[in-house]
């Protein structure tokens, strides 16, 4: 299958009273149609901003996206006016955020919230949006759709209201759907729910999404292919069984270990990566995982690693062959 | 709802009471109505004592509040103090609708005072309202949007300088520009003072041109306030995840703006106006004067300084009660705006 969103040498700043933050530098990756991409990484890592401005969501000022290209079914959405958007935006690619007890307006309705989508995208009289709000709330798992349908955002649980933003991203049979951290901010069971009712829905509808998250765990539940991010840049990207089962990239392999196991012995400390990202206004001039590295050798320091194929359809930024304990 | 309302209003009527205690207290310590009786001429002591008689200023002040509350028509006094009481008090008290007789201007109630002066304050007062909640909406608005521009620059520094002018340099520089100088340029030029032109009379023209220069001096400075209010508001709720949605959804600007953003914004800016329209009762003391206009806040500085115990008791209460009412509005309109609000 072809690829639905091509993201090419995307690069974000932001800037700030501090200095210019470097927040994306130069990120590629390929959405295919009716797969699922995850991204991971810390938070700070470029993951949200990304694809916000895949979304062309950021705030311009303070943001700017100073050069790439954002191929969505062959158009440049770095390029359309604002209008042309605006119908993309909703209809085509869908967004669900992360903390569903802000991203949901708390004085309107959530019908109406809902419903706003379709009757804008779809011209359709009130009654029908309505009909298919209510059909969206059961999709979703909302019992009683109908009753609450006029309910407020205050009136639901935290699961509820992701389901919400869900049936709101669903609203237009998007064919892209992006995530951001949809299930960070519920509880594990909750988390296992959504996740199964996106699976469900992908299937259902044929559409791709991209699911951002820094749970490993979710990714393997859900992802085709992974990209692992660290300050703005992709450091690996591979298939969702090599990430887990024959990672390149140092970062990627601290990831996994800091992965608590049913299988670990129970007094077992769990590994931590230690020091902390870089400030993203005075970058290093080499690799930016370099000082939390336990791989690292000199060439690090000087030079940062371009992303570059390992193997078949396996690409990570590394200088050091981690597997074989040598420098490439 | 109904009960909350019912509520509410009875809760207010042993506030009522408080205020009205504290300010009868205070004005009647405040200074001697009978002082300013005379005119020019001293007045006998003979004559003083027997009109504080006659007025009941003699008593205690509590009981003075009481004839004030309940009247005085069931107490004997005796006028020209021989030991024998002549006659009944006249007055009905508040509680039957009787704010008393003024003072200073003899032969009128305070109420028939109010209702002379009321409808000219409010002919100023409520279009100025109006444009002030207009355009303070459409600049903060505008300037929350477009932050850091070059225009929310110009209106931010304008902003400030109106603000910081008092409302008397105001009046009397747009004086100054309007009437003086455009009627020496030539130009059509404002009237000045009063509410009309009494060669011309009383017309609907004469009335809206006295009108602009008051209202004008009112609504820049306040606009000035409230429209920096807004555009922080504003400014707060569209950086909020739930606008990033609405934008998310493809919706426009505009409607982002008016269906999402606008009702929250509203909330706090609701609170201001709130506390602020009981007071267009009281007119405006300053622009009042300054213009000549015969409202309710010449009419309360007039009579507080020669010390009119019923009339200004009339006008603070009425405001008393007017701001309890509107806070009462105000939370209705809380619970409409914000349904995380209930009255239970």
């Amino acid at each position: 299958m072809g690829a639905l969103l091509e993201v090419k040498n995307l690069k974000v700043q932001f800037n700030t009273l501090e200095g210019v933050v470097q927040a994306v530098n130069g990120v590629s990756f390929i959405v295919e149609k009716g797969k699922t991409l995850g991204i991971v990484g810390e938070s700070g890592c470029g993951k949200s901003v990304t694809v916000l401005s895949v979304m062309r969501l950021i705030a311009e000022p303070p943001g700017k996206i100073s050069s790439g290209e954002v191929l969505f079914e062959g158009k440049d959405l770095l390029k359309i006016d604002k209008i042309h958007m605006q119908n993309i935006r909703g209809q085509e690619i869908a967004m669900v955020f992360q903390d569903p007890m802000t991203s949901l307006n708390p004085v309107l309705t959530i019908g109406k919230q809902i419903s706003e989508a379709i009757i804008v995208h779809q011209h359709v009289s009130n009654e029908e949006a309505f009909k298919q709000t209510v059909n969206l709330l059961e999709l979703v798992g909302i019992p009683q759709a109908e009753a609450r349908y006029n309910d407020f955002p205050h009136q639901f649980s935290g699961g509820m209201r992701q389901r919400v933003m869900i049936a709101m991203g669903l609203s237009c049979n998007p064919s892209l759907l992006i995530a951001d951290e949809p299930t960070t901010s519920l509880d594990v069971t909750i988390q296992a729910q959504i996740v199964e009712l996106t699976k469900s829905l992908q299937s259902k509808f044929g559409m791709s999404v991209i699911w951002i998250t820094h749970d490993l765990g979710v990714i393997a539940e859900i992802a085709d292919r992974v990209i692992v991010m660290y300050a703005g840049y992709i450091v690996e990207e591979a298939d969702v069984f090599s990430i887990f089962e024959n990672p390149v990239h140092p970062y990627t392999l601290s990831l996994l270990k800091s992965l608590p196991r049913v299988d670990s012995r129970r007094y077992e400390r769990l590994a931590i990566i230690p020091g902390s990202p870089p400030d993203c206004i005075h970058m290093p001039a080499g690799c930016p995982f370099m000082v939390r590295c336990g791989f690292a050798i000199e060439r690090c320091g000087v030079e940062n690693p371009l992303l570059e194929i390992v193997e078949d359809d396996h690409k990570a930024a590394c200088w050091v062959d981690v597997k074989n304990g040598r420098a490439e | 709802m109904v009960r909350y309302i019912i509520r509410r209003l009875l809760q207010a009527i042993p506030l009522l009471f408080i205020i009205s205690i504290m300010i009868f207290i205070l004005l009647q310590s405040s200074g001697d109505p009978l002082a300013t009786m005379g005119g020019r001429r001293t007045t006998r002591p003979e004559d003083r004592a027997r009109l504080s008689r006659i007025m009941g200023l003699d008593q205690p002040i509590y009981l003075q509040y009481v004839y004030w509350l309940i009247g005085n028509d069931w107490v004997q006094i005796d006028v020209d103090n021989d030991g024998t009481p002549d006659t009944y008090g006249q007055r009905k008290g508040v509680l039957r609708g009787d704010f008393g007789n003024s003072l200073v201007n003899r032969g009128k109630t305070a109420l028939e005072l109010i209702n002379e002066r009321l409808p000219n304050t409010l002919v100023l007062m409520i279009p100025a309202e109006i444009i002030i909640l207009f355009f303070s909406l459409v600049v903060g608005i505008y300037s929350a949007l477009r932050q850091y521009s070059l225009t929310d620059q110009l209106i931010t520094t304008g902003s400030f300088i109106g603000f910081s002018m008092p409302i008397f340099f105001v009046a009397l520089a747009s004086m100054y520009i309007f009437a003086v100088n455009f009627r020496k340029w030539g130009l059509p030029y404002l009237p000045t003072v009063g509410m009309f032109d009494p060669k011309v009379g009383k017309t609907f023209g004469q009335v809206a041109t006295h009108m602009i220069l008051p209202i004008f001096s009112m609504s820049l400075v306040s606009i000035s306030g409230y429209s920096r209010f807004v555009r922080s508001q504003m400014l707060e709720v569209i950086s909020q995840d739930y606008i990033r949605t609405a934008y998310a959804k493809g919706l426009s600007e505009r409607m982002v703006l008016i269906g999402h953003a606008l009702k929250n914004a509203a909330i706090p800016f609701v609170t201001l106006v709130g506390i602020d329209i009981p007071f267009l009762l009281g007119g405006a003391v300053i622009t009042e004067t300054i213009f000549g206009w015969p409202g309710m806040g010449r009419l309360f500085i007039d009579h507080l300084t020669r010390y009119d115990t019923p009339v200004v008791m009339g006008i603070l209460m009425l405001i008393s009660l007017a701001v309890v009412i509107c806070q009462l509005l105000t939370d209705i309109v809380y619970g409409w705006l914000d349904p995380r609000i209930r009255y239970n």
